[in-house]
């Protein structure tokens, strides 16, 4: 039989998934899709924590503040594709080892 | 019955994530997310966050997975040359990933979470009978008015800075002038030319 399901459990995946969005972020260091995909799961996982410690706690707090970062991630997903649009559009391609042009 | 659909869930979404992120196409990857986020509703349902279950459902699969979507069947990028890297890279990923999981999962394996009866918190406890949604609202509108707005006027910001730094002016768009059409008199549109007989114009 499976031991009931606690708080740690749901601690344990959400430090897997955050560490595979960590892991993505370097596999993929050219391809600013799968980076900001990656950055996705990350919050993700931090939702996950939030949710695991207000149902641990029977606090509702934890939710309300897993509904900001639920906003907070869309907001920065549409800012960051937008910008990836017309990163494409000026240089033709999304590589991000091109990006440092702005350097001074 | 409960560990059952929590394994579940839990292992699908650590699979699809992994496959996010080592996926030679970028259109499976978005796919792959988009399972992601269908487990980690599951999760949420089992948590009792059914609220935020279905807001993740709607926001995230329905609004910003096929944002990525809509990006990377729009842009024309070839992908093959953006993954040669991908092998050098790995191995320093793999320690930082690793030193990181290892440090979270260290720092809360010796861990005792608080108590959540401390006096001022009986306004945010949740009660037995009441449902989620309600639990949320009533929390959200009062306490959290001002940061719930301060969450409206985000996405205000980010909808219109979207916009301008995509929206560009196209030369060969035609576009209505109200003011030139307006401006417009009979003497610059019109030249009347007396033509003698058996003379051209020039």
């Amino acid at each position: 039989m499976m031991t009931p399901i606690s708080l740690t459990h749901y601690l344990v995946l959400a430090s897997i998934i955050f560490t595979i969005g960590i892991f993505g972020v370097f596999l993929n260091r050219k391809n600013l899709i799968i980076i900001l995909m990656s950055i996705e799961l990350m919050l993700l996982a931090v939702n996950i924590n939030f949710i695991a410690f207000s149902t641990h706690l029977n606090l509702i707090l934890g939710q309300v503040f897993a509904l900001f970062i639920l906003t907070v991630a869309a907001a920065e997903a549409a800012i960051g594709l937008a910008i990836l649009v017309v990163f494409f559009r000026s240089r033709g391609t999304i590589a991000v080892d091109d990006a440092n042009s702005m350097k001074g | 019955m409960l560990p059952f659909f929590f394994y579940t869930f839990a292992i699908i979404l650590v699979i699809s994530s992994i496959m996010v992120i080592v996926t030679k196409n970028p259109v499976h990857s978005v796919f792959f997310l988009i399972l992601a986020f269908f487990n980690a509703t599951g999760l949420f349902v089992l948590m009792g966050a059914e609220f935020l279950a279905m807001l993740l459902l709607v926001v995230y699969v329905g609004a910003v997975a096929v944002l990525f979507l809509f990006v990377v069947m729009m842009l024309n990028i070839d992908f093959k040359t953006l993954r040669k890297g991908m092998i050098k890279n790995a191995p320093l990923g793999i320690i930082i990933g690793g030193i990181l999981l290892a440090e979270i999962v260290f720092s809360f394996m010796g861990m005792t979470y608080g108590v959540a009866n401390q006096p001022g918190n009986e306004l945010f406890l949740v009660l037995a009978e009441e449902e989620n949604t309600r639990a949320l609202g009533k929390v959200l509108y009062t306490n959290y008015i001002y940061l719930f707005q301060c969450a409206g006027l985000i996405l205000l910001v980010a909808m219109i800075g979207a916009i301008v730094l995509t929206h560009r002016k196209r030369d060969n768009a035609k576009h209505q002038d109200a003011v030139k059409q307006i401006l417009r008199h009979k003497e610059d549109a019109i030249e009347i030319k007396k033509i003698e007989i058996g003379k051209g114009i020039l």
